[in-house]
């Protein structure tokens, strides 16, 4: 009998770590490279895959809508709030050629993922959707391929935040923003506070750093071409700017939150951040800066630099059986009157340029001006179909040279071979 | 079978009686067996083959992905020789950036938390347990506040050391009374790793002296007793009572911190997501899920290798029962189907009967 147990316990022993390490590979594979089918009659009710509503925008237009198309009816299915779960979430599902995913809600980043695995219906031919008045990069965003694979549905783009109270006029170029750090210095404060941590944050100032400076981290056609003159000067200013203190040691642990509250507590003369945080450091109790802060473009070399692009796009599912009524829904919601409740009701930035000009938005959401310079001026963060392998390169390379001293132009070499052997296949 | 009429008469009666046990008891276990081959099998043997067949690749004619075919070797040579692709094929040594870079540093960080962290809780465990087993005025409540860590979840654990850790965190704080500037614990590379010893030490060390506790009321009072008598010091008493009359839930407990340590995941990933040296073997695993499921597959079949020999030398060599002996048991016949007390009738059965 102890004999039995005995085999069968350290069986089941290591069966059990056998099974913690191996299920998440088990779930994976299968073809992905089909297109699906689609069938005759594509109308019907479809169900709209998002993250989270936090914003609370999404049930009163869905509820609209139904009311409107009782035969169509949309129904809600929320992910998590986590940006990671949602796109393993899509692509469990997607795998599964599920036709329950009718909608799917996607980041800027993952839209050329998606595309190339031929789980996104392009927007051409009977499914053609208009992107007139919509604002360019956010339409690029959405693009691969020369081929548009989702409709952009909300946007966002850096700012800078910066002391009115201390800084007269905002720096327009980041001469005059470095040169600003004395007034920093004088008032006992740091000088710039961005998002500096080993994470996708670290992706987006670098990039923005290296696309101020005119550089790319991929081409047109998706090739890595991070390993250039450009880029050398943009990683090259972070660097420097390490080294003498305006952008201080603790920042290779900020994240969007942590920067955020440093600068409400008064810590920071300058911070690049997203939108979200006006309303909270001028309302917030804990807030030290409300009134003394304002918002302007982030600044470049002569004029507005280079935002990274944020939001996200909608897109139809290849697999869907309802692909109709799927586009009259992104129609519906990209519409003028959607675009203006989902920035009224969820400060959310709106993809139509038109809107930034309304005067009913600019009074509740007084940066609307603002961001649409960024907007305007933000370059989508690398397309790519192994944008999870690019970021990693930009990542790990980019927190070497700015926190363990490796040199800027070894880290773009390395940057530079890891996104080729990326795409070249492990 | 063929026993059954080779064996003389008095036995027959048992014999059959016992194969048709063997039958039912068969059919007894089957509904596990199936469950064991569908949520365990599958899944290696799944994770096996896909770790011969290449990632997807990108067609550059028409932007799409394709099937990788048959990849040979080439992903478990990307992990374990660190050789990645170049364009226009052959390959390079992983460059800063890329997962493959990152294999022997998450082996070696995985290797030195397992050694570290477990010493550490056995030492403290051992401790603990000690402290648990005497008795005195307020012993209930010194064993909850031993075991409260052990009641909170891993993923609240690391947010809790997140907390305590950040650059405004309590840690910094207090450190800020004695006059010592605020350190960046998650920053860097060492105060980061042992940054995850610490909260995985605080978390688990009451479940190794739990367990040690669990060998300690085993031992009976007359032996510390006839040691006492004997004039025996109480390191003697330790060293040559309590350890060996310990080892083996000592041992079962270190197999089973040992093998947790070896996937650890939650702890660095909540705490550092894997920034600073800090990337486990699973944190890899799980972002190399991200990038390609076949390079990932071969990837956990290696962590499952590492982890399966680990166990096995825990159990064969050091002694680690997962389950009691018997009083009277005689050591290593792992073949015999009935315990030894009725080791008669177990000779006479033939291996065969196993089969059937």
């Amino acid at each position: 009998m102890a004999n039995q147990w005995r085999r069968g316990r350290l069986l089941t022993g290591v069966a059990a770590v056998a099974v913690a390490s191996l299920t998440l590979a088990g779930c994976g594979g299968g073809s992905s490279s089909g297109g699906g089918s689609s069938s005759g009659n594509s109308r019907g009710p479809i169900t709209f895959v998002t993250g989270k509503d936090n914003s609370g925008v999404w049930a009163p237009m869905i509820a609209k809508w139904n009311k409107a198309h009782p035969k169509e009816k949309v129904t809600l299915k929320e992910q998590t709030d986590q940006a990671d779960q949602q796109h393993d979430d899509i692509v469990q599902h997607m795998q599964a050629k599920d036709p329950g995913y009718d909608i799917v809600t996607v980041d800027v980043i993952w839209t050329a993922e998606f595309a190339a695995k031929g789980w996104l219906q392009p927007l051409t031919g009977q499914y053609k959707f208009d992107t007139n008045g919509f604002l360019p990069p956010t339409v690029k965003a959405a693009t691969y391929n020369n081929t548009l694979y989702a409709a952009p549905w909300a946007s966002d783009g850096g700012l800078l935040y910066y002391r009115k109270d201390l800084v007269k006029t905002p720096p327009k170029t980041l001469d005059q923003m470095w040169n600003d750090c004395k007034i920093a210095k004088q008032h006992n404060m740091s000088c710039y506070a961005g998002q500096f941590a080993k994470y996708e944050g670290l992706t987006v100032n670098a990039t923005e750093a290296m696309n101020t400076f005119g550089g790319q981290v991929v081409d047109s056609a998706g090739k890595p071409t991070v390993n250039s003159p450009q880029n050398q000067k943009g990683l090259q200013m972070l660097v420097d700017h390490v080294k003498n203190g305006d952008i201080p040691k603790q920042e290779s642990t900020f994240q969007e939150e942590q920067g955020r509250i440093a600068f409400e507590a008064g810590k920071f003369l300058f911070m690049r951040n997203w939108p979200y945080c006006y309303s909270l450091a001028s309302t917030e109790g804990s807030s030290k800066v409300k009134g003394k802060f304002a918002v302007a473009p982030l600044p470049g070399v002569n004029g507005p630099g280079a935002s990274s692009l944020g939001g996200h796009s909608e897109a139809i599912s290849t697999y869907s059986d309802h692909k109709q009524t799927a586009l009259d829904f992104l129609k519906y919601i990209t519409a003028p009157a959607q675009q203006k409740f989902i920035a009224m009701k969820g400060s959310l930035a709106p993809v139509r340029a038109s809107l930034y000009d309304d005067p009913a938005l600019i009074k509740k959401l007084p940066y609307l001006p603002t961001l649409k310079t960024a907007i305007a001026n933000a370059v989508p963060r690398p397309v790519t179909p192994f944008y999870p392998a690019v970021t990693t390169a930009i990542e790990d390379n980019a927190f070497a040279a700015l926190w363990q001293g490796k040199p800027v132009s070894a880290a773009l070499s390395d940057m530079q071979k890891a996104m080729q052997s990326a795409s070249s296949g492990s | 079978m063929a026993a059954a009429t080779v064996a003389p008469a008095p036995e027959k009666t048992r014999k059959s009686l016992r194969a048709g046990e063997g039958r039912r008891g068969i059919l007894l276990v089957a509904p596990t067996l199936v469950m064991l081959a569908v949520v365990i099998l599958y899944p290696l043997v799944r994770a096996v083959i896909q770790s011969f067949q290449k990632d997807e690749g990108l067609n550059p004619a028409t932007g799409m992905f394709v099937q990788g075919g048959y990849a040979g070797l080439s992903n478990y040579s990307h992990w374990l020789l660190q050789q990645c692709a170049v364009a226009g094929g052959g390959t390079q040594p992983c460059p800063e950036g890329t997962l493959g870079s990152q294999f022997w540093g998450a082996f070696g960080i995985t290797v030195f938390w397992t050694v570290v962290s477990v010493g550490i809780e056995v030492i403290l465990g051992l401790w603990f347990a000690t402290i648990m087993n005497r008795e005195f005025r307020g012993r209930g409540l010194v064993r909850a506040a031993i075991l409260v860590p052990w009641a909170i979840p891993t993923a609240v654990t690391a947010k809790l050391w997140f907390f305590i850790y950040a650059y405004d965190g309590v840690l910094n704080h207090i450190l800020g009374f004695a006059g010592i500037p605020p350190q960046l614990w998650t920053s860097d590379t060492w105060p980061a790793r042992m940054g995850v010893v610490i909260a995985d030490v605080w978390k688990t060390t009451p479940f190794m002296a739990l367990l040690i506790l669990a060998g300690l009321q085993l031992i009976s009072k007359d032996v510390y007793e006839a040691a006492e008598v004997d004039g025996a010091s109480r390191w003697q008493v330790f060293t040559q009572i309590t350890l060996p009359l310990i080892k083996v839930p000592l041992m079962v407990a270190v197999l089973f911190r040992v093998l947790d340590v070896m996937r650890i995941f939650d702890l660095p990933y909540i705490m550092t997501g894997g920034a600073n040296g800090t990337t486990s073997l699973s944190i890899l695993v799980v972002k190399q899920i991200r990038q390609g499921f076949n390079s990932a597959s071969a990837l956990s079949t290696i962590v499952f290798i590492i982890i399966a020999l680990t166990a096995f030398v825990f159990v064969k060599f050091l002694g680690a029962d997962v389950i009691q002996r018997p009083p009277g048991y005689t050591k290593r016949k792992w073949f015999r189907r009935k315990p030894p007390e009725a080791s008669q009738s177990v000779e006479a059965t033939p291996e065969g009967a196993e089969a059937a």
